[in-house]
């Protein structure tokens, strides 16, 4: 082996190709897309470029640890996170109305962001421990490490971090094997608790939640963003209108069109084929999420390769959903294509576990 | 050990698990057709709409507002036209605190007190999401001065406007009226009349005068733009043009030179002159004074110089000509005298012996002429010329006043003259079926002897009497008074006449207009009511001088003009035509509180004349002045 086969093999060692074509593909999608929605603001669009390469190189990094370093950060990082989420209830800032920001001298982080990773890591850990003598009690006790950072992060007000953890939580819980009969309790209760939950939302939250019902309620104000979303979509048609070439995109009628709503932008210029081969490009990475999960050894492997997997696609789906209306709209970028860098780091850091499931060798129990 | 019953059976427990995984799978798949389903309705099904809704979103269609049409004398001066200015416009509705934001402008651009007056007035008159000007016609230094500070005035702008100049001044500002801002009023009646998608973008309508008759000639064809505007409504570029068409150009039949010989001679007082060229009904002058300045009005009068105009005891913006309505006096004897001798009821010869008063049989009620004692023996020329009271109550008690009605009528008194500027008032040429319509009383022989020499209930305006005149002077042809003689279209160039036949001829004896004729003359001529006004004029000058009463006298009681307060004085009037032969000029002129019309109104009459006539301007273009009383009686 010559030096620079050596290399490369040292450094694509434990990195997935299939995972990492994927990723690669839908980060370059993104990158056309961004550069449309600035209007070719190319000093935005290379600085997502470099958050790609940021979160690249962090997922590199995860996918050379072993599991087992890993595993063994699950619970010193959801004690810290947990630490910090108080931290930002009692001396957090204030940002837009929101509680969400913590200043630790140096920089502001955002506690729930760490906690997207922590709690399934967390709970997987705790499923791991109790393999062998699972009982309802130990599914009761990671419903709580669950619940206790969500009833956190709801109150800062953040309700789509919420939702993408306790999905995340959920999918640990699922598949750990929660009995169907407490998942149908467990929708009941959910049911139950919508009047507790509402009353503890925000008017600005309700709001969302009821512009979905009827966005011409309120054009201008709440519903005004899914409408001028509909419309960019709709309008898009079956072949779209052609890269850069977006009406709505660029004249400016769509709200937060390089964030939250970048996919409208994406299904204004390319149509319904883009959003065919889109919805495709997800559905490759999910599905090497999935075979990685089921070829995991461990049962915390097996928990959080599944979790990180579908919590990608929580995210694809309650983006969509809200750009397409039918979902209420929640602050969920759309992953690897949203501009953002603190969502592309977190969701690459999943991608890293993920690849280091599926290259380093598999640890069989006996 | 006892505790391997808890052990799970690892195979099952991975089995388990993969079949948790499958049906995660199956939601994820699940969820994405949801997606896809979602994709169809929106870009396939619902393509047309959503398509139809974005090119609402991407396209507005703005206005051009046509250049409003210019108006001209009928030599072709200037009395209305345009020029391009630049304003500073306030949005209120995107403006937080108001007082702040001017308060703030004023120390860009000069504000003064009168300008924020004026914006508090507009703003209460205008309609929502209007953009008002705070300031008008900025200076070029002004204009970069606000655009270096521009950041600091989200809500303000400044614009390219045409305004609206009268270059006259008050000279003729009743004929030509103003434009003003378009209100809810004026908004209802676009609505009413189907014309608002015409006014689309248009600021300003004609308010009074021609430009508010004329406002459909005047305003012109709205055109369209079809723009790409973005979300905050700017525009991107032009997709398509409809250019607007110019409103029509329109040449008054006023000559403006007269006109302002005529507004000159009233000097400080008040009044009107209406002036017709008794061959086609144009009118030459029209006067009513004081006027006012109808530049104050364009950008938005301001209280204070409104509540100058509006308070003012001489009522500046009260059209006298048009709408004053006076008691025509012995103007109205004239026309007395043609139906006397047209329905018979008087000869040339026949000659009355005056002894200063007229009464009915069985009556001791004395009708006073004017002159105590009387004038004597008294034909019907003299009658004229002298302007005897005493021939015409026996005359009008003679004809009865269903005659005088009928006849008189034709003359256009009591009617509206249909003069092309709205407004009009038909004045009265009273009947016994008016009176009993409106004081629901029959008539007396009594009420006929007083409208014989013009009073009694008799109320003319100063158009009508000049429109009469010019039927007499023209032995019965009657054209329709009009302001505007000729609207050139701005498109094809091609020029329309507003007036070109006579609305009707009246055929009276010739004879009979002869010594009618004759008679006025006489009246400007040595021993005439008007002979200082007529010495030594170059032409024949038929004329006839009126006084009609603000307040009534008492039996046995003498008016002395020098005892009564001078806003009760007499107002002077006078009717006059020349060259008597074949008369060009036509008008009636009345000077409120005046006094006698051959002393105040007819000196007027002949400075007009004179310029109409002989292009002479008069002496230093001064006023008449009313103090001369000699010979000047009627």
């Amino acid at each position: 082996m010559t030096d620079s086969t050596r290399l490369w093999h040292y450094l694509t060692r434990y990195v997935d190709n299939f995972l990492l074509g994927g990723v690669l593909l839908l980060m370059l999608i993104g990158l056309l897309v961004l550069y449309s929605a600035t209007d070719a603001n190319l000093s935005r669009v290379s600085n997502q470029a470099i958050n790609m390469l940021v979160a690249l190189t962090i997922m590199w990094l995860v996918a050379n640890i072993p599991l087992q370093h890993i595993m063994r950060l699950a619970v010193p990082l959801y004690m810290i996170g947990l630490m910090l989420l108080i931290g930002v209830a009692l001396f957090g800032e204030i940002h837009n109305g929101a509680r969400r920001w913590l200043n630790i001298g140096v920089t502001r982080i955002q506690p729930s962001e760490l906690m997207k990773l922590a709690v399934p890591l967390m709970m997987a850990w705790y499923f791991d421990k109790h393999e062998v003598t699972l009982r309802l009690r130990d599914y009761a006790v990671a419903t709580l490490l669950l619940l206790l950072p969500l009833f956190l992060i709801l109150r800062q007000p953040d309700l789509g971090t919420t939702l993408l953890i306790a999905s995340s939580g959920f999918y640990v819980l699922f598949l750990a094997g929660l009995s169907w009969r407490i998942i149908a309790g467990l929708l009941l209760a959910a049911l139950g608790s919508l009047p507790v939950l509402w009353s503890m939302l925000h008017d600005y939250q309700r709001r969302r939640v009821m512009t979905l019902f009827d966005p011409t309620q309120d054009p201008l104000g709440a519903g005004y963003h899914t409408i001028q979303s509909t419309i960019a979509i709709g309008s898009g048609g079956v072949i779209g209108k052609g890269w850069q070439h977006g009406t709505q995109t660029h004249l400016d009628f769509l709200p937060e069109k390089s964030t939250d709503f970048i996919f409208a932008v994406f299904s204004e210029e390319f149509g319904l084929m883009g959003n065919i081969l889109l919805l495709l490009l997800y559905l490759v990475v999910i599905g090497r999420g999935m075979v990685i999960t089921a070829n995991a050894s461990t049962q915390f492997t097996r928990l959080i390769a599944g979790s990180i997997t579908l919590t990608f696609f929580t995210y694809i789906f309650v983006n969509i959903g809200m750009v397409v209306g039918i979902l209420p709209v929640v602050g969920v970028p759309l992953p690897l294509i949203s501009y953002g860098g603190t969502s592309m780091v977190t969701m690459l850091l999943g991608f890293g576990i993920l690849m280091s499931i599926q290259t380093h060798p598999k640890l069989v129990k006996t | 050990m006892s505790g391997t019953v808890e052990l799970r059976n690892h195979g099952r427990e991975l089995r388990h698990f993969q079949l948790r995984l499958a049906i995660s799978a199956g939601f994820v798949l699940l969820l994405f057709g949801l997606l896809f389903a979602r994709f169809f309705y929106l870009q396939v099904s619902q393509r047309e709409h959503y398509h139809t809704l974005a090119e609402a979103n991407r396209i507005s269609i703005s206005p051009i507002v046509p250049n409003r049409g210019l108006i001209f004398d009928r030599n072709g001066e200037v009395l209305a036209h345009n020029y391009s200015a630049y304003t500073l416009e306030i949005m209120p509705s995107k403006v937080a605190n108001l007082e702040a934001t001017i308060n703030e402008l004023a120390g860009v651009v000069e504000i003064a007190a009168r300008d924020r007056k004026r914006f508090k007035k507009l703003m209460g008159e205008s309609k929502q999401f209007e953009s008002l000007p705070i300031r008008t016609r900025l200076s070029d230094v002004e204009v970069a001065r606000f655009a270096a500070n521009r950041y600091r005035f989200p809500g303000v702008e400044i614009k390219a406007r045409l305004f609206r100049q009268y270059p006259k001044g008050e000279g003729a500002s009743h004929v030509v009226g103003y434009i003003s801002r378009i209100n809810s009023q004026d908004l209802q009646q676009l609505e009413a009349s189907g014309d608002s998608t015409n006014y689309r973008g248009s600021d300003y309508i004609g308010k009074i005068g021609v430009e508010q008759s004329y406002e459909k000639e005047l305003h012109g064809i709205t055109g369209f733009e079809e723009v790409e505007t973005d979300a905050a409504g700017r525009a991107v570029r032009v997709l398509s043009r409809t250019p607007p068409i110019s409103g029509n150009n329109l040449k008054l039949s006023l000559d403006a030179k007269l006109q302002e010989v005529a507004e000159q001679a009233f000097g400080e007082r008040r009044g009107a002159l209406v002036a017709i060229d008794p061959t086609s009904g144009d009118v030459l002058a029209f006067v009513s004074k004081p006027g006012f300045d109808p530049n104050l009005f364009v950008d938005g009068i301001d209280s204070e110089n409104w509540d100058l105009l509006n308070n003012s005891i001489d009522r500046p913006l009260n059209n006298r000509a048009l709408r004053g309505v006076y008691p025509p006096g012995s103007t109205f004897k004239p026309f007395m005298a043609l139906a006397g001798l047209e329905l018979k009821k008087r000869t040339p010869q026949y000659t009355i012996s005056d002894a200063g008063f007229f009464s009915l049989p069985g009556s001791s009620h004395r009708y006073r002429d004017w002159k105590v004692g009387g004038h004597g023996s008294v034909d019907m020329h003299k009658s004229l010329v002298i302007s005897c009271d005493t021939y015409y109550y026996g005359l009008a008690n003679d004809l009865g006043i269903d005659k005088i009605f009928s006849f008189i009528s034709q003359f256009g008194l009591g009617k509206l003259t249909g003069i092309d500027i709205e407004g009009e008032v038909s004045g009265l040429l009273p009947s016994q079926e008016w009176k009993m319509r409106r004081h629901k009383q029959k008539w007396y022989a009594g009420d006929t002897i007083s409208v014989g020499i013009g009073q009694g209930y008799n109320l003319t305006t100063p158009l009508q009497l000049a429109f009469a005149t010019a039927i007499l002077a023209s032995n019965g042809t009657a054209f329709r008074p009009h302001l505007v003689k000729q609207v050139t279209d701005s498109k094809t160039g091609a020029v329309r006449d507003v007036v070109t036949q006579p609305q009707y001829t009246l055929n009276f004896n010739p004879e009979n207009m002869l010594r009618v004729h004759n008679a006025l003359m006489d009246v400007t001529r040595p021993g005439g009511t008007a002979a200082r006004a007529g010495a030594g004029a170059a032409y024949t000058f038929a004329g006839k001088t009126g006084t009609s009463q603000v307040i009534g006298m008492k039996q046995g009681e003498k008016y002395v003009e020098s005892k009564v307060n001078e806003r009760h004085r007499d107002h002077a009037l006078f009717i006059a035509y020349a060259p008597a032969e074949k008369p060009k000029i036509a008008l009636a002129v009345l000077v409120e509180n005046g006094g006698h019309g051959g002393a105040a109104a007819a000196p007027i009459a002949r400075l007009v004349f004179d310029y109409h006539l002989l292009g002479k301007l008069p002496a230093g273009a001064a006023a008449v002045t009313a103090d001369d009383e000699e010979g000047a009686h009627d």
